[in-house]
């Protein structure tokens, strides 16, 4: 399939999958009357980075909070490493940035680092974790002095700095700018480099695309698409048709590379990823085709589409 | 819950006691340095008790007598006890319900630290306190307040403040999981202040009025006072035994309350 992006990424595709090391098995976890998670099956495989996508309240952190013993399934199995996560000694092999409102501002950078790196039984060298997370310089600060984006590098810093095999990242970028996002991506990527595996949350797709070898889209608690990134790329990140049309809607629906049909007054709205080769299908079908329109499908809308509608099908 | 087939089995081992030992004591040093360059908590806990003793035992009630006993003597005891009490319950209470409601307690549940660390911690750092503020009230009143204490009674002092501060601790443990982060300091000085009064650790309990004299035995503050006071020489209600027990169980109660609040953190109370 082509991908119709301005910005393609090449990476190394992984031939062979590790074993499980986390996993969700028909998780669904509610708060209160809330459904945060509804039968949820996640397998993370040891070395890959999985990327879960979605918009704000979607269900992300909870599923890392299950994963890391924060709280317990309503329904379902979390394992990790083949324990419940709930269990304190389990987490001896994972690392966690997580979303904090406030971190103890009157403790220095090196400080925090070392109090996390003592709970670990084999942590990387302080000065190690320092440098791979950005914060040589600013070790002797206290956490209040800090930027944004250097708070961010810390709470990454403690993340890693057990040395740990498997590394949560909720949100690691957000609230970042340009630079400081791109700056986090080259940290997450020597991870990877090292054979860690890494799950992280994020609602960038961008974010996705550059980091992850697999993306679930996760949306009001449900899992409603799963693949590579170009897979989703191609699905969220499409262009769309808008035309009036003679032909049957269902036909439509058959022209190869069409992802989505929706008929509504005005004509109907076609999603695809190849939208050259389904226009020249349509005019070569369809003598009447008018008022055609191409239009830039934003993330908005792809979550839209993806949420409405979570495989090829026609909508009335 | 039962280990999923295909998934990897820990390979990790346990930890050894000296590796344990050294994470609490870490967990210990960096509570302190955190409280101690936090000076609306290092220098109010310690400066407040301080302030009044100065001004009511040495400066306004020089050479009196209360009770049997040097007035500066007499408020060794009473302000050593609202001392602990407001080092235990802002460090433990305030302490807890700002990490815990801002998300930094999770933060660490998410690592692997032993829980009873951060909780060991908290109490050894409020102790710690508690014994900075005894001391300097006793420094004081040795050097300007002509008081007189024996080594063993000195000792016993220091060890009843501090040994009774921990009933402090766990009722900021109980405020800290049930306070938001905002609202604790104030639900802290509302207990705070009024207990203070109320068990005569402003104004010895004999001249509250008759209401509050009866309250008094149902607030822990009276009972730790009474035990402080019963060390200097003054004359107490009942046998120091009875107020030990009294501290006991207002420790159970409030851990009590305080365990209901971790297991719904822990989520296991539902789901």
């Amino acid at each position: 399939m082509i991908v119709s992006m301005d910005e393609v990424l090449q990476r190394p595709t992984k031939t062979t999958e590790g074993p499980v090391v986390a996993q969700l098995k028909g998780v669904s976890k509610n708060y209160g009357d809330v459904k945060a998670l509804r039968n949820v099956t996640l397998d993370v495989h040891a070395g890959e980075v999985v990327s879960v996508l979605g918009p704000n309240g979607a269900g992300k952190t909870t599923a890392v909070k299950l994963l890391l013993g924060l709280a317990g399934a309503n329904a379902g199995t979390v394992n990790v490493f083949g324990g419940d996560p709930r269990n304190p000694k389990n987490r001896l092999r994972t690392g966690a940035m997580l979303q904090v409102a406030r971190v103890p501002e009157t403790l220095r950078v090196k400080e925090h680092v070392d109090l996390f790196s003592s709970y670990y039984p084999k942590p990387l060298p302080l000065a190690e974790t320092l440098a791979t997370a950005g914060l040589k310089e600013i070790a002797n600060r206290k956490f209040g002095e800090l930027s944004g984006g250097q708070k961010q590098r810390v709470l990454f810093a403690l993340s890693i700095c057990g040395d740990p095999d498997l590394i949560f990242l909720d949100e690691p970028t957000v609230g970042l700018d340009v630079e400081a996002r791109r700056v986090l991506w080259e940290e997450i990527r020597k991870l990877v480099s090292r054979g860690k595996t890494v799950l992280l949350t994020t609602h960038y797709l961008q974010e996705a695309d550059a980091l992850a070898d697999r993306v679930v889209v996760l949306n009001k608690g449900e899992i409603i698409a799963e693949g590579t990134p170009a897979q989703i790329k191609s699905r969220t990140a499409g262009k769309q048709i808008r035309c009036v049309s003679s032909l049957p809607v269902v036909e439509v629906c058959g022209i190869p590379g069409v992802l989505e049909v929706r008929a509504d007054r005005d004509g109907i709205l076609i999603s695809t990823a190849v939208p050259d080769s389904v226009l020249r299908e349509l005019f070569q079908r369809d003598e009447r085709l008018s008022g055609v329109e191409v239009i830039s499908a934003g993330l908005e809308e792809a979550f839209l589409a993806l949420t409405q509608d979570n495989s090829k099908s026609e909508v009335a | 819950m039962s280990a999923a087939s295909g998934v990897l089995s820990p390979t990790v081992s346990e930890r050894s006691m000296g590796h344990t030992v050294s994470i609490y004591a870490k967990e210990a040093k960096y509570e302190f340095l955190k409280l101690l360059r936090l000076p609306i908590y290092s220098l109010s806990t310690i400066l407040f008790p301080v302030m009044f003793y100065v001004l009511f035992g040495l400066l306004l009630n020089r050479g009196h007598q209360q009770d049997g006993v040097m007035v500066a003597a007499y408020l060794i005891a009473t302000y050593g006890t609202f001392g602990v009490m407001g080092a235990s319950l802002f460090g433990f209470g305030v302490g807890l319900a700002g990490e815990r409601g801002l998300g930094w307690l999770e933060v660490k549940r998410a690592s692997p630290m032993p829980p009873s660390a951060y909780f060991v911690a908290k109490t050894i750092v409020c102790m710690a306190f508690s014994l900075i503020i005894i001391s300097a009230l006793l420094t004081l009143g040795f050097v300007f307040g002509g008081v007189h204490l024996a080594a063993g009674q000195t000792l016993k002092l220091v060890g009843t403040l501090v040994l009774g501060s921990g009933t402090f601790c766990a009722m900021g443990m109980a405020i800290g999981y049930f306070a938001g982060p905002t609202s604790a300091p104030a639900i802290v000085n509302l207990l705070y202040l009024p207990l203070s009064f109320a068990s005569g650790l402003w104004i010895p309990i004999d001249m509250l009025p008759r209401l509050l004299q009866r309250v008094a035995p149902f607030l822990p503050p009276c009972h730790l006072g009474q035990l402080a006071l019963g060390v200097v020489g003054v004359p107490t209600t009942g046998p120091a035994l009875g107020h030990w027990q009294a501290l006991a169980g207002f420790a159970l109660i409030s851990l009590g309350i305080a365990r209901i609040g971790f297991q719904r953190d822990e989520g296991k109370s539902f789901g």
